[in-house]
């Protein structure tokens, strides 16, 4: 068995120009499916940049809101009503909103504000720079320095701006474990001053934001708020609704698809096509291992081995590279969101098994009907 | 005399239906004994390709019988068919079918690898058979280096690798001059040759007949004539 495989395998290898046309197919179409389902990954993962930085178990939301940063303003009692809730530790109201920034350069900057709960600074940032206690200090803000932080011109501990008219002074300057999608700097503060300096609505809690006693409290706590026409999601439900929300709701879920799909034929149809004309060219070759005495099983496994190895060999390629281009583009641009999850690594693996598949069938195909007499007779 | 290393009995085989039908070889029976070499010899189209196939294992007569050391091989499964052209009939192909991506080594083993000799060993046994057919130094090349004389002995090292009973030749020397066909089949009457071996030869070249020790003649698929050949010592 072995041998026959060495055998399948030199034959596959030493056929170098083809060889290289097969891998340059598989590659080619791991590459580009990756890169979509990671850019995909990336941005969707930006999505709920806000949910994993503040990190609460439970967010309470009007049940129309769809991503983080459109939300929808919730009447002060909801906060009141989640605090008498049998299981619940605690809970903090969170303001989140858009505000305009005017630089001391004179140039406008629309930035993302979170006002944190003033007593307890639930969801606070790890603070780089300052201390957290100046939140504070009169007009203090925090500076997220993230890819976006270059938009404020790099500003420093004291650097003042005016936020809607209102001053503001860097306190601190925070790291996040998410960079957001949508280019604009973030800067934290707390809840009161967020609403007195930002227009709001007659509500002004963006979420309400639970702690249970403990996690079998959860759907206890679910069912009251709901009671209430509220909708409470833990935090990896509220990240699968925005997800589910921009896969199928921006057409943007569609659009990837779409080039995953080509991604997949144009590498299909570039490898299938490799393959066969290689099974094509040896053809004369296995039917003379049959006139031989090979059995015809003992030629599906050279032809799935070639296939296979083919696969694979291309697998690993194309992830490489595209880790390595994603990794330089990281490097250039900052913000650049793409990440490899293991879904895409499963899912580009099962669309190789895929194109091995179909041409190792073409090639089956064809090695089964060949009569060794056709070939000895030639 | 011994019982016959092969043994055909009113072997048929047409080709196509209705109108096209056509008859390649039309009630063929003879015998053919170890220790011997018998030629096969007619006009192009007489049936001869077609009824070697059928002696070895390779195409189905659609009626007749064909005994290979008193085993009817037409009655074995498909499996046991291939171990059949496996390990009892080794073939020379009229025009090799060397492997071009393998070495002539690895070409050789072949055979060997299909009966599941470990790689080494295999590679091993193919360089003693190389040796044989004087082509050892040249055991790591690819055989497209090779003149045409010398791959013709790569196939008949091939051939032999498995130690087969029958061997079977299509037009050994079809592709090669007067003298080199000359050579090579001196040298497989004078070494590949055994009392344990029969090799059946089928041959337009005349040239060849001197070693011969029986020569059989088809016409349009029957055989016409049986003669003694040129070189019978007896
Ligand atoms: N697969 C096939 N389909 C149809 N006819 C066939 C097929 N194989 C052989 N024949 C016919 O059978 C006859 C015998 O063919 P075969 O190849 O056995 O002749 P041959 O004696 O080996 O000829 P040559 O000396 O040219 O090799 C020919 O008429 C040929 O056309
Ligand atoms: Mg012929």
């Amino acid at each position: 068995m072995a041998g026959i495989l060495r055998i399948a395998f030199k034959l596959l290898v030493n056929d170098k120009g083809k060889f290289a046309a097969l891998l340059v197919g598989i590659t080619f179409a791991v590459f580009l499916i990756t890169m979509m389902t990671s850019m995909f990954a990336g941005i969707l993962k930006r999505a709920s940049s806000t949910v994993i930085n503040i990190g609460a178990t439970i967010w309470v939301m009007d049940p129309a809101v769809y991503t983080v940063a459109s939300s929808i303003p919730i009447p002060d009692y909801i906060l009141d009503a989640a605090r008498s809730i049998d299981g619940v530790n605690y809970a903090v109201p969170l303001f989140s909103g858009g505000a305009t920034v005017k630089l001391r350069s004179g140039v406008y900057q629309a930035v993302t504000v979170l006002g944190l709960d003033d007593t307890s600074l639930f969801g606070r940032p790890e603070l780089i720079e300052g201390n957290i206690e100046d939140i504070y200090a009169e007009n203090g803000f925090i500076v997220v320095k993230d890819a976006e932080f270059a938009k404020l011109d790099d500003p420093k501990l004291g650097t003042e701006f005016e936020i809607n008219d209102n001053s503001a002074v860097v306190v601190g300057i925070a790291k996040v474990t998410s960079g957001g999608l949508f280019g604009i700097p973030s800067l934290y503060t707390t809840y009161n001053r967020a609403i007195q300096y930002l227009p709001t609505s007659r509500y002004t809690v963006s979420y309400v934001l639970i702690e249970p006693k403990n996690s079998d409290a959860i759907p206890h706590i679910k069912e009251e708020i709901s009671k209430l026409g509220y909708e409470a999601l833990t935090k990896d439900e509220f990240m699968e609704k925005v997800s589910t929300f921009y896969k199928y709701k921006t057409g943007l879920g569609i659009n990837v698809l779409l080039m995953t799909v080509i991604s997949f034929v144009v590498g299909l149809s570039i490898s299938g096509q490799t393959f066969y004309t290689f099974i094509l060219e040896n053809l004369e070759k296995f039917g003379a291992l049959k006139a031989m005495g090979a059995k015809g099983r003992e030629l599906i496994y050279m032809i799935l081995f070639q296939a296979g190895f083919s696969a694979l060999t291309g697998y690993g390629l194309g992830i490489g590279l595209a880790s390595l281009v994603i990794a330089g583009a990281k490097l250039k641009l900052p913000s650049y969101a793409a990440q490899i999850t293991y879904t895409n690594l499963i899912f580009a693996f099962i669309m190789v098994v895929i194109i091995a598949g179909i041409s190792s069938y073409i090639g089956v195909r064809k090695v089964i009907k060949i009569e060794p007499f056709d070939i000895f007779r030639s | 005399m011994a019982d016959p290393a092969m043994k055909a009995s009113e072997l048929v085989k047409w080709f196509g239906e209705g109108e096209a039908k056509t008859y390649a070889v039309r009630d063929v029976s003879f015998e053919a004994y170890f220790g011997e070499m018998l030629f096969i010899e007619g006009p192009s189209g007489s049936g001869k390709t077609t009824l070697l196939s059928m002696i070895s294992g390779i195409l189905r007569p659609n009626s007749g019988a064909m005994l290979v050391e008193n085993r009817d091989i037409w009655s074995l499964s498909s499996d046991q068919l291939a171990d059949f052209r496996l390990n009892t009939v080794g073939f020379v192909f009229q025009d090799y079918h060397l492997f071009p991506r393998l070495t002539t080594v690895e070409n050789v083993a072949i055979p060997l690898i299909l009966k599941k000799v470990e790689w080494n060993a295999a590679m091993d046994t193919s360089m003693r058979y190389l040796e044989i057919v004087g082509l050892k130094q040249r055991a790591h090349l690819a055989p497209v280096k090779l003149s045409g004389g010398e791959q013709q002995r790569v196939a008949i090292a091939r051939a032999i690798a498995s130690s087969p009973d029958i061997l079977i030749f299509d037009e050994p020397t079809a592709s090669l001059d007067g003298d080199t066909g000359r050579k090579i089949v001196d040298f497989v009457k004078k070494n590949i040759l055994t009392e344990k071996r029969c090799i059946i030869i089928v041959t337009h070249d005349s040239r060849i007949f001197e070693y011969a020790d029986r020569i059989m003649k088809m016409a349009d698929g029957k055989i016409i004539g049986l003669e003694k050949g040129g070189s019978r010592e007896e």
